[in-house]
């Protein structure tokens, strides 16, 4: 590898937090195609190094990434992309998706808040799991 | 997890004069401490306590356990760098380096070496002919270069341009990430602790007036904009920071952990300089007393 | 510790082994000379038979610039020491702030000062042990041409404190009188003025009040003879009274004090009342022709005068101290020095360890 793939910057007077500016610009370059499935993101010591940032921003960063389900931590190796936020992907499933924003909003009109509906979604798709096994 | 900074009821006095009172601080290691405030509020007194260039007049501190300049363990586990950061003027960059190889058996040479290559710096050249931005570089490979657990900085960057500054926080940090280095950094400037401080101390005219973990401290300050109201009217769980008046409006600086309802409020969040400038006015007529002793998880 | 003391050091050093290799050439070249020039002409003057005392007085008036101009040479090196090496120590890192980076390595400020303290302490010492030590070997024809010629011997000021182990106390003291001042005045101009200032007054001090008294002194009753008369005169009119004094009967002794004394015992300030010893008459009376050239000795026109003070009872009751007590009050001396210089090394050990910002 011979150096980091993208570079970040931050923008002072942007009103987000550091941290969220570095999760934004990985997801810009996701989308974009700069970054793709199985690329390593720029380690915390070049991040910094370029920044002058806390080192602890940049893994506050990369974790909240982590938890989006974007990238995985290898420790003592690096952070690695899992999935990419192409167009591509996004296009190939856009009707699915449409077919369950009218359903949330249906849900949401009959009153059911956040976590209802993810409860609701979570036993419906393992009954349905079950069913397709038995 | 031990503390990298612990202090209680620490004080220094000169003569009649207190350059620091009555200071109780407890800093958990792994962060870059931001240590923030005017000029002669003593923050310079703190980290000479610190590294043990000055004895305590009152009170007690604790560096990562152990009491500062106590013997060879103690001095080798903190690193220093001093204000207008010190070198010998007629040693050169090599004669530095071999200083600080037979001073401190924990020397990385390796380190050391590669972090003047990297910087360019001449090895033959005398120190006293470096500009300032090199002269504080030197002394951070030399503070780096001992693989100290705490890096102590006294106001590192304030005579630097403003590339110099940028280029040695970078270092700085680099280090911080590679070595998992605990750093505390005075400075009066804020703008240069936002960027890098994870962990701020705020020190007016000899006390401590604010201490905590910056996330913490931005979660739980508010600014209150509303139509003109006397601030005793708030609930007894929103200490009043700060608060100014106009014929027609007034705006309250608040700590509270709870979250807000009353609705005759604009509530927004404040920025670390409006923090940190909020608690160094010390003319903050409608501030609580509270006791020096501020400390936020 | 060594290397960074060495590397401080080095440039001091050099300079102060350059001084050293020339005074060292000057007197390697000229030395054996004149030790040479003495011997023959002892061995000359005994040969003929006569006593050596015109040869020895020539050789003396001849080398006795040179002879002061290479001793005051090992007077001053002790107040130099402590002036350049000593007084910077400490003060030269307080002034320039580097304290704070070289108190924050891995050594304790106790170690610091004991390594800094000890090997340019030491060196110091033996820079001025070696150049006394040279310096008193190429005077030593000189030293004894001015005990044989004017009976100054270096038991007394200022060559006592030229010869022997003397000048290696006050280096260590003015050494360590410098580094102190060094580190409570924090600043190295002033800690050097200071610390000329109080060696001086104190090499005085002791060399005038303690000194005399480090071994009890001999007190002997002495005639008052031509070879050692120094003092002989008529104060006041045609009728009076006349003031002697003299040195001891030994030579290369130190004298501290003397009085007259008359036959009774009794110390009397001036000789007054006998007609035998008026000035206008009689044995002490000078004589009408001037005097021929006297290679004999100075009171040698006074010799009828003083055989009528002797005849009449008067002596001098001298007290001093004699030539064998040379060493002795050098190891004294000494030892009184290096007392002091260990009392402000530890004082300085412990002022360091207060903390000094």
């Amino acid at each position: 590898m011979t150096g980091p793939l993208i570079e970040f910057h931050l923008d002072g007077r942007s009103g987000l937090p550091p941290y969220q500016q570095l999760v934004r610009q990985v997801r810009h370059a996701l989308r974009l195609g700069l970054l793709r499935e199985g690329d390593q993101l720029p380690t915390v010591k070049d991040v910094v190094a370029l920044l002058a940032i806390n080192p602890n921003t940049v893994l506050k960063a990369y974790r909240e990434l982590e938890h989006e389900g974007l990238v995985a931590a290898r420790p003592g190796i690096g952070t690695f992309v899992t999935r990419t936020l192409t167009d591509g992907t996004l296009a190939a499933h856009g009707p699915l998706r449409q077919d369950l924003l009218r359903w949330l909003a249906s849900a949401r009109r009959a009153g059911l808040d956040e976590e209802s509906i993810e409860a609701l979604f979570m036993t419906t798709f393992r009954t349905a799991a079950q069913e397709d096994v038995a | 997890m031990t503390s990298v900074v612990s202090a209680q009821g620490l004080g220094k006095r000169y003569g009649s004069r207190w350059a620091l009172s009555d200071c109780t601080l407890d800093v958990p290691a792994g962060r870059v401490v931001g240590l923030v405030g005017p000029n002669a509020a003593g923050k310079t007194t703190l980290l000479n306590l610190a590294v043990g260039l000055l004895a305590p007049t009152t009170g007690t501190i604790e560096v990562l356990g152990g009491r500062p300049a106590t013997g060879p363990e103690q001095l080798a586990k903190v690193g220093f760098v001093a204000q207008d950061t010190p070198t010998y003027e007629s040693l050169s960059v090599e004669d530095h380096l071999r200083l600080g190889a037979h001073l401190n058996p924990g020397w990385d040479d390796a380190l050391a070496r590669d972090r003047i290559q990297r910087l360019g710096l001449d090895l033959a050249q005398r120190a006293g002919k470096l500009s300032g931005g090199q002269r504080a570089q030197l002394a951070l490979t030399l503070g780096v270069a001992k693989r100290p657990q705490v890096l102590i900085l006294d106001e590192p960057v304030a005579s630097l341009d403003p590339l110099a500054r940028r280029e040695f926080l970078q270092d700085l940090m680099e280090a911080v990430a590679e070595h998992e280095l605990s750093v505390v950094l005075s400075s009066h400037l804020v703008s240069d602790l936002e960027r890098v401080c994870d962990h701020l101390i705020v020190l007016v005219a000899s006390r401590v007036q604010l201490a905590g973990d910056i996330d913490t401290l931005l979660a739980t300050h508010r600014r209150l904009t509303g139509a003109r109201r006397d601030p005793g009217t708030l609930p007894a769980d929103q200490h009043v920071i700060a608060a100014s008046h106009t014929d027609r409006q007034t705006t309250v600086l608040v700590r509270t952990e709870a979250p807000i309802h009353d609705p005759a409020w604009s509530v927004g969040d404040l920025g670390m300089e409006d923090l940190v400038l909020a608690y160094m006015r010390e003319d903050t007529r409608d501030r609580d007393n509270r006791p020096a002793l501020e400390v936020l998880r | 510790m060594i290397w960074l003391t060495w590397r401080q050091f080095r440039a001091a050093g050099a300079m102060t082994a350059a001084a050293l290799a020339a005074l060292a050439v000057v007197l390697v070249v000229t030395g054996p000379g004149l030790a040479d020039d003495y011997s023959t002409g002892i061995a000359a003057c005994t040969a003929q038979g006569g006593d050596c005392s015109n040869f020895v007085d020539r050789f003396f008036r001849d080398h006795r610039n040179t002879g002061l101009a290479v001793t005051s040479v090992v007077l001053v090196l002790p107040a130099l020491i402590g002036i350049f090496w000593g007084a910077p120590l400490i003060a030269r890192e307080l002034d320039a702030g580097t304290h704070r980076l070289v108190w924050n390595q891995s050594v304790t400020r106790t170690r610091w000062l004991a390594v800094k303290l000890g090997l340019v302490g030491l060196a110091a010492v033996a820079v001025v042990g070696l150049g006394s030590l040279g310096v008193e070997w190429w005077s030593d024809p000189i030293d004894k041409a001015a005990v044989a010629a004017q009976n100054v011997s270096r038991i007394e000021p200022p060559l006592f404190g030229a010869r022997g182990i003397a000048p290696m106390g006050y280096a260590a003291f003015a050494f360590a009188l410098g580094v102190t001042l060094g580190m409570l005045l924090r600043r190295t101009i002033p800690a050097m003025a200071l610390t000329l200032a109080i060696f001086v007054g104190l090499q005085v001090a002791i060399a005038e009040l303690v000194r005399p008294h480090l071994i009890t002194p001999t007190r002997a009753t002495v005639e008052i003879t031509p070879s050692n008369v120094d003092e002989f005169i008529f104060l006041g009119g045609p009728d009076g009274p006349l003031q002697v004094g003299a040195q001891a009967a030994e030579q290369g002794a130190w004298v501290l004090s003397g009085h007259t004394v008359d036959a009774s015992g009794r110390a009397v300030e001036t000789i007054t009342g006998q007609r035998s010893l008026s000035p206008t008459s009689g044995a002490c009376a000078p004589p009408e022709e001037p005097p021929a050239q006297q290679a004999e000795g100075p009171g040698e026109d006074l010799a009828p005068c003083l055989a009528e003070l002797k005849r009449l009872g008067y002596r001098q009751r001298v007290t001093y101290q004699p030539a064998s007590h040379f060493w002795p009050l050098q190891w004294r001396e000494t030892a009184i020095y290096t007392a002091l210089a260990i009392a402000l090394s530890g004082f300085c050990f412990w002022w360091l360890r207060r903390r000094v910002s």
